[in-house]
């Protein structure tokens, strides 16, 4: 039994019919990256295995015992978030509300809990700064860790590196690879960034309009929309540059 | 000054003023834990249409001869829950209907009470009148005013997260839809009562200066929410204060002393942040000597 299976699934934006005919599915220990073109559908998708949206046809079928509150969720930033005054550790803390049952206030668990993914992604000094004054990467960081509050199965990141630079896009890459691999939690990311999604991830799912494409990086790299896709990155995003192997230490975040 | 202390006697004190300060005080308390929610939410407009809601019920209310404030309230709240829907429908078109629809209250309420020949009845609700409200006004405010601060302390980190992140909270199987309308009905009961004490036209402003003060000087929820209330009623007894010195409208005191804070605030935000742009180019140039 798959972690999350769609079958046939159409998704429609207002009257537009956006997405029709997808079945892929995500087993347990998957790096799937989903690219595709601006329009394609992809957040669409994304609000859809969230639940934020309903499938306009079509099934999405979760398996292994995930409930849908147990999906991590990264977020693009929104408007909101830029000036909003809350300090890291009530953010991180956030992310512990849906294991809560009916107790109005955090108990130590969920306190230990936030402090731990703090430590683990390196922000545990950062607690008392505000969140609107950290740095891009920083604020990443925050939003990660909430994320990983939230979920000790599943992970589902949107468009996590649009804005940052290749120094810190390479150390989130680095961080959500450490997550995948140590914590084993499941990953799902929609991205723009189709070379590192190649050389990251396990599975791609590339949705176009009309044609789908699902399997593994290598199959992706040898498929006729893929090399399309990866030769067009090439050479208008400069991708190369972030997806250098790590090779030097992660950048202090303590200031 | 003669005229204050010819009014400031003890029964005038026991009589109007004990009970215009107790039911503003747990009024300007519930005004600003709502108003924080509402100035991040980006949805100020829904306090202010709220208040033309409730003036036009009023008026209708009190042309009918009925009680005016245990009618409004219920009406209010339904209002809060259509113009939230409203509100969910896109940013543009929510803006324009919420408008029209509370305008359109307004204006019923106003025909209603006009062909009654009532508006000097209820024009004091158009600017307030603290120091005109009976005994059993002053109980229901504080009696609600305490419903509003435990509802908003028991669901305090969910308010939290829907504020903050609707869509991680609705992911992560927040009820965003029940949190959302919870807010709108504390905020619809706090724009009753504070329609009484600053008037229709001024409660808005009751719940978003506060707010908007504390976040210029506070960089976390919890501070903002401790601060707002903090100033809120400072600014309230300052006003009330000032309103007797000067013998000017309580709302409008209250809404100028509001002002000035948010003036001071602005000024210390301003100072602290050239402050810390100087140490942190101080700290620059002590690490590369050099530049």
């Amino acid at each position: 039994m798959a972690l999350l299976r769609c079958e046939d699934i159409t998704l429609r934006y207002e009257a537009l019919t956006v997405m029709e005919h997808l079945s892929f599915s995500v087993e347990s220990g998957d790096y799937l990256c989903i690219v595709g073109e601006n329009g394609s559908g992809k957040s669409t998708l994304m609000k859809c295995l969230l639940g934020l949206k309903t499938a306009d046809g079509g099934k999405l079928i979760l398996g292994e015992g995930l409930k849908r509150s147990e999906i991590g969720y990264l977020p693009q930033q929104s408007e909101i978030q830029r000036d909003f005054p809350a300090s890291v550790e009530e953010v991180v803390l956030s992310g512990c509300l849906n294991s809560r049952a009916l107790h109005p206030f955090y108990t130590k668990v969920e306190k230990r809990r936030a402090n731990e993914q703090m430590e683990c992604l390196k922000i545990e000094t950062l607690r008392k700064r505000c969140y609107r004054e950290l740095s891009g990467g920083q604020q990443q960081r925050v939003l990660l860790a909430r994320a990983l509050c939230a979920t000790k199965k599943l992970l589902v990141l949107d468009e996590p590196v649009t804005g940052l630079d290749p120094v810190v896009t390479t150390e989130l890459y680095g961080i959500l690879r450490h997550i995948h691999e140590e914590h084993g939690i499941t990953i799902i990311m929609v991205t723009h960034d189709v070379e590192c999604a190649v050389r990251h991830a396990k599975k791609i799912l590339h949705i176009g309009k009309g044609t789908h494409f699902f399997g593994t990086c290598t199959e992706y790299a040898e498929s006729a929309v893929g090399r399309k896709f990866l030769d067009a990155s090439g050479h208008f995003e400069g991708g190369k540059d972030c997806c250098r192997p790590r090779h030097r230490e992660e950048a202090q975040v303590n200031e | 000054m003669n005229e204050l202390s010819l009014i400031l006697t003890p029964e005038y004190f026991a009589v109007v003023l004990l009970p215009a300060l107790i039911a503003g005080i747990a009024v300007s308390l519930c005004s600003s834990l709502l108003g924080v929610s509402l100035v991040l939410k980006r949805c100020s407009m829904i306090g202010d249409g709220l208040s033309h809601v409730g003036y036009g019920t009023l008026c209708i209310a009190v042309a009918m001869g009925w009680a005016p404030i245990q009618v409004t309230i219920p009406v209010v709240i339904a209002a809060a829950y259509i113009l939230l829907r409203l509100s969910e429908r896109g940013k543009s078109h929510g803006d324009t209907a919420i408008a029209m629809f509370s305008t359109s209250a307004l204006a019923i309420g106003i025909l209603v009470s006009s062909k009654a020949n009532l508006t000097t009845d209820v024009s004091h609700y158009m600017f307030g009148s603290i120091l005109a409200m009976t005994k059993s006004d002053v109980i229901l405010s504080v009696v609600l005013s305490i419903c509003v601060v435990l509802v908003y302390l028991l669901f305090y980190d969910k308010i939290f997260a829907v504020t903050f992140d609707e869509n991680f909270a609705q992911a992560t199987g927040l009820n965003v839809r029940f949190y959302n309308l919870l807010i709108a009905v504390l905020t619809a009961v706090t724009v009753v009562l504070g329609m009484m004490m600053m008037g229709a036209l001024l409660i808005s402003s009751l719940m978003i200066f506060p707010a908007v003060t504390a976040m210029r000087i506070c960089r976390s929820f919890k501070r903002v929410v401790l601060s707002s209330v903090v100033i809120s009623v400072s600014c309230f007894l300052l006003g009330l204060m000032l309103s007797l010195w000067l013998d000017t409208a309580v709302g409008a005191s209250v809404i100028v002393v509001n002002l000035f804070a948010f003036a001071a605030a602005s000024a210390a935000a301003a100072v602290r942040k050239k402050h810390m742009s100087q140490a942190s180019a101080a700290e620059q140039t002590a690490k590369n000597p050099k530049i």
